[in-house]
């Protein structure tokens, strides 16, 4: 570098810098160019409605990214996964979590720009716009009560966390009264009872709601120090209890007398969850015959059947999720319902 | 002590030198060049940062928990590594080396991302690389930044590479979005044009920044006695030995009232927390807090170093820290509304734009020439490392008293902070000592924390 004499060598490099640079930005634009043209324009408008008898998700095979439905025969074990597979009908609205019950759908989305937003946009029963909230963060996890009334939701956002500590992350869980349009945005400061005792801690997050049939009651998981409870809430009283520790993301059978969620059973970060079925008479728990690691907010499709989404086994850059079902009593084994599918909802 | 050396230095160079003061007024080559290289390297890393939350938990399905998990994992990582980076930049002045070595694994980091796919351990090794090109890149830049640049001229000279840095800080993430936007979120798409940005910084670096042998030596005369006294005067680093740079009384000084200050600097993220608890303004704003902070930070950051330069470090420097102090008054006040928003960001930018930049100016001419990179190394590391232990404590205060009690006890300790650091930063009286350290001539002073040499203590 220094035998050339300064003039020249500096002009060399910048020369040399320049055509790389033209090489390097050549990359850059080919390159997104060719996604900008891959890229499916989006549409949010649905070709179908919610009716009853079908088993509603958000589909990752044909119209990715949009809700799509097969036909709920045979609920339980016999239907086989071909022919649920050519019966989907899909474009329905576009979201990244999805849930319906009682002529109500709730479809947390994401709107590119700068920066990203998300929504809830809560749809009615022919799934179009009723209601749109702004929201900050990673949509999660959606649930609507029996009813229809109830809606509650929960996202993701980094960053702000203050726990310090190994995670990055903390959740916002919202609750929204669709009767009284009465929405509650955060609903950490909740009085929460743990072991008989008010609890007080900045670091509580809570996810994962699911509301009983009286759209009074609800469960949820709350994490605070590095534990997780389970909490029974009451709208009215608007106050919380805690029941047990260690699960999460909880689902109220349509019976009421159960609870499905995922138990947390090794520590670190591999393959952490299985799914469990808790009895609210007797408060005992049973494992699921899936072994696998679910990381989902189960949904039941009747009071024996429990769908959710497990990451697809290709392995490579994909993992599509696949929607599977296993009975709750503990017997028998997991089957696959929907390949390329999340987000499952049957709506009865 | 160092303070009188370095006007010293200063009012020496303007009366003699009708050379260096034409040049005074304009920042070196080598300067801008690494202003560039990190503009552009903080665009690169700074798109990917924005997306990767997302694209772990909405493009891979995977869970938020390890995500988090991962994040956290090797941010405690860096502070060795980049002990390790100043010391091996120093051995035999390869600063270019090892911070080109930096900059490259880092920008390759993104091939990781895109080659890993769906992999957890794929993407694992992906984060770990890119922080590990930081850790070791930070402290040979800054050190080849003081390297170029007149003593008088430093502060300036960290202020208008700070302003660059900060400013691709601010670009990354408006262009991550925006390929975002335009190909229907297609991650890869981020990862290769982050690759391509990355590539180029390491380009300019190797075209534009002089290395050991095309360097000059500093504008500036040989460095003064105080600033290399008994055992540093020996050219060649010795393994292990960085922390020994602590024994020399003025660098001491600079790492204590640092770490000091450092230990009650309670960290962005809880102040945005409160301003947003404080506001209740619409959430979809929550993430842009950041981006007025730096907006900020990037247009004083040159005019705070140019009067660093002028009144001394230690001046702005201290009120920096006098205006984070602000920031919390502001939050434990009843203002509310748009003053508060503004004041809070406001402060916070300054406290930036005053103190991130000067305390490397600072800390310059207490360091030898051939032992600067691991010098700031260790500053940087002390200050890191206080600062976590600042975030720890706020947090349990607030789990314990309450979000006021908490800020109160901020308010408190980073008071007693800045008085001690006046203290510690003190301009000396005496003429500097030229004997041995091991006289300990500033036993008389207050007790230096010891923070900040510890936990480095196995590791470098």
């Amino acid at each position: 570098m220094t035998l050339t004499p300064p003039e020249a060598s500096t002009r060399l490099r910048v020369i040399a810098v320049v055509a790389a640079a033209a090489l390097l930005a050549a990359v850059a634009v080919t390159y997104t160019v060719r996604a900008v043209q891959r890229a499916e324009p989006a549409s949010s408008s649905s070709e179908f409605a919610l009716d009853r008898g079908h088993l509603y998700f958000r589909s990752t095979q044909e119209g990715a990214g949009r809700v799509a439905r097969v036909p709920m025969t045979g609920t339980s074990t016999s239907t086989s996964t071909s022919t649920s597979t050519s019966h989907r009908t899909p474009n329905g609205p576009s979201c990244e979590r999805f849930y319906a019950a009682g002529g109500t759908a709730l479809c947390l989305l994401r709107r590119p720009g700068i920066p990203p937003k998300s929504y809830a946009v809560v749809l009615d029963e022919r799934l179009r716009e009723k209601r749109r909230v702004a929201l900050t963060g990673i949509p999660n996890r959606a649930r609507v009560s029996a009813s229809g009334r109830m809606l509650s939701w929960t996202m993701f956002t980094t960053g702000d966390s203050y726990a310090g500590g190994g995670s990055s992350f903390s959740t916002r869980t919202s609750i929204l009264d669709t009767r009284t349009g009465y929405l509650i945005k955060n609903m950490e400061e909740i009085p929460l009872t743990v072991d008989g005792r008010r609890y007080h801690s900045p670091d509580v997050n809570y996810w994962g709601v699911t509301f009983a049939r009286d759209d009074n009651r609800f469960y949820a998981t709350v994490s605070t120090k590095g534990r997780t409870y389970l909490v029974e809430g009451d709208m009215r009283k608007w106050s919380a209890r805690a029941l047990r520790q260690n699960a999460e993301c909880p689902s109220l059978s349509p019976d009421n007398t159960r609870i499905a969620f995922k138990k947390r059973v090794r520590g670190g970060t591999k393959d952490p969850w299985r799914l469990y079925v808790l009895d609210l008479r007797t408060m005992r728990e049973h494992p699921l015959a899936e072994h696998r690691n679910v990381d989902d907010q189960a949904a039941w499709l009747d009071d024996k059947t429990l769908a959710y989404a497990l990451p697809g086994r290709d392995g490579g850059g994909t993992r599509k999720p696949d929607i599977w079902t296993v009975r709750a009593d503990g017997t028998g084994h997991p089957e696959l319902r929907v390949p390329g599918g999340s987000s499952p909802a049957a709506v009865r | 002590m160092y303070l009188a050396t370095t006007d010293a230095v200063a009012t020496a160079a303007k009366r003699g030198r009708t050379r260096r003061r034409r040049t005074r007024g304009r920042v070196t080559g080598p300067v801008l060049a690494l202003g560039a290289v990190s503009l552009v390297t903080d665009i690169s890393s700074e798109m990917v940062a924005a997306v990767l939350p997302l694209y772990f938990v909405l493009g891979l399905g995977l869970s938020p928990l390890a995500f988090g998990f991962l994040d956290g994992l090797y941010n405690g990582a860096t502070a060795v590594v980049r002990l390790l980076g100043g010391y091996a930049a120093d051995r035999g002045g390869r600063h270019k080396l090892v911070a080109g070595s930096g900059y490259l694994l880092s920008a390759l980091s993104r091939l990781g991302l895109l080659l890993a796919g769906g992999a957890t351990a794929g993407i694992g090794a992906a984060i770990a690389a890119d922080r590990l090109g930081k850790g070791v890149r930070t402290a040979p830049r800054d050190a080849l930044i003081s390297l170029s640049s007149p003593p008088d001229g430093l502060g300036r000279a960290f202020g208008v590479h700070r302003a660059m840095d900060t400013t691709g800080a601010l670009l990354g993430p408006l262009a991550a979005f925006a390929l975002l936007w335009i190909t229907a979120d297609a991650y890869d798409v981020v990862f290769v044009v982050s690759f391509c940005f990355g590539l180029f910084g390491v380009l300019l670096l190797v075209a534009f920044v002089p290395g050991r042998e095309a360097r000059p030596a500093p504008p500036a005369a040989p460095a003064p006695p105080a600033s290399r006294p008994g055992p540093l005067a020996r050219p060649r680093p010795r393994p292990r030995k960085a922390l020994t740079l602590l024994r020399v009384p003025a660098f001491r000084r600079v790492c204590a009232a640092a770490a000091l200050l450092g230990a009650a600097t309670v960290g962005d993220a809880f102040l945005y927390l409160l301003l947003q608890r404080r506001l209740d303004f619409a959430e979809s704003w929550f993430p842009l807090l950041p981006l007025g902070t730096a907006a900020v930070y990037l247009l004083l950051a040159v005019p705070a170093g140019r009067l660093a330069d002028r009144v001394g470090r230690r001046v702005p420097f201290l009120a920096g820290h006098g205006a984070l102090l602000a920031a919390y008054l502001l939050l434990l006040l009843p203002t509310g509304g748009r003053p508060l928003l503004v004041g809070v960001l406001l402060a916070l930018g300054v406290f930036y734009a005053t103190t991130d930049g000067v305390l490397m100016a600072l800390a310059t001419p207490c360091l030898p020439a051939e032992r600067r990179a691991s010098g700031m190394a260790v500053l940087q590391t002390g200050q890191a490392l206080s600062r976590l232990v600042a975030a720890a404590g706020f947090g349990a205060a607030w789990t314990l008293w309450g979000v006021g009690a908490a800020l109160a006890c901020a308010v408190l300790a980073l008071t007693v902070a800045v008085a001690g650091a006046t203290v510690l930063l003190r301009p000396a009286e005496r003429p500097p000592v030229a004997g041995p350290p091991r006289e300990r001539p500033d036993s008389a002073g207050p007790p230096a924390p010891t923070a900040p040499a510890k936990p480095p203590e196995g590791t470098a």
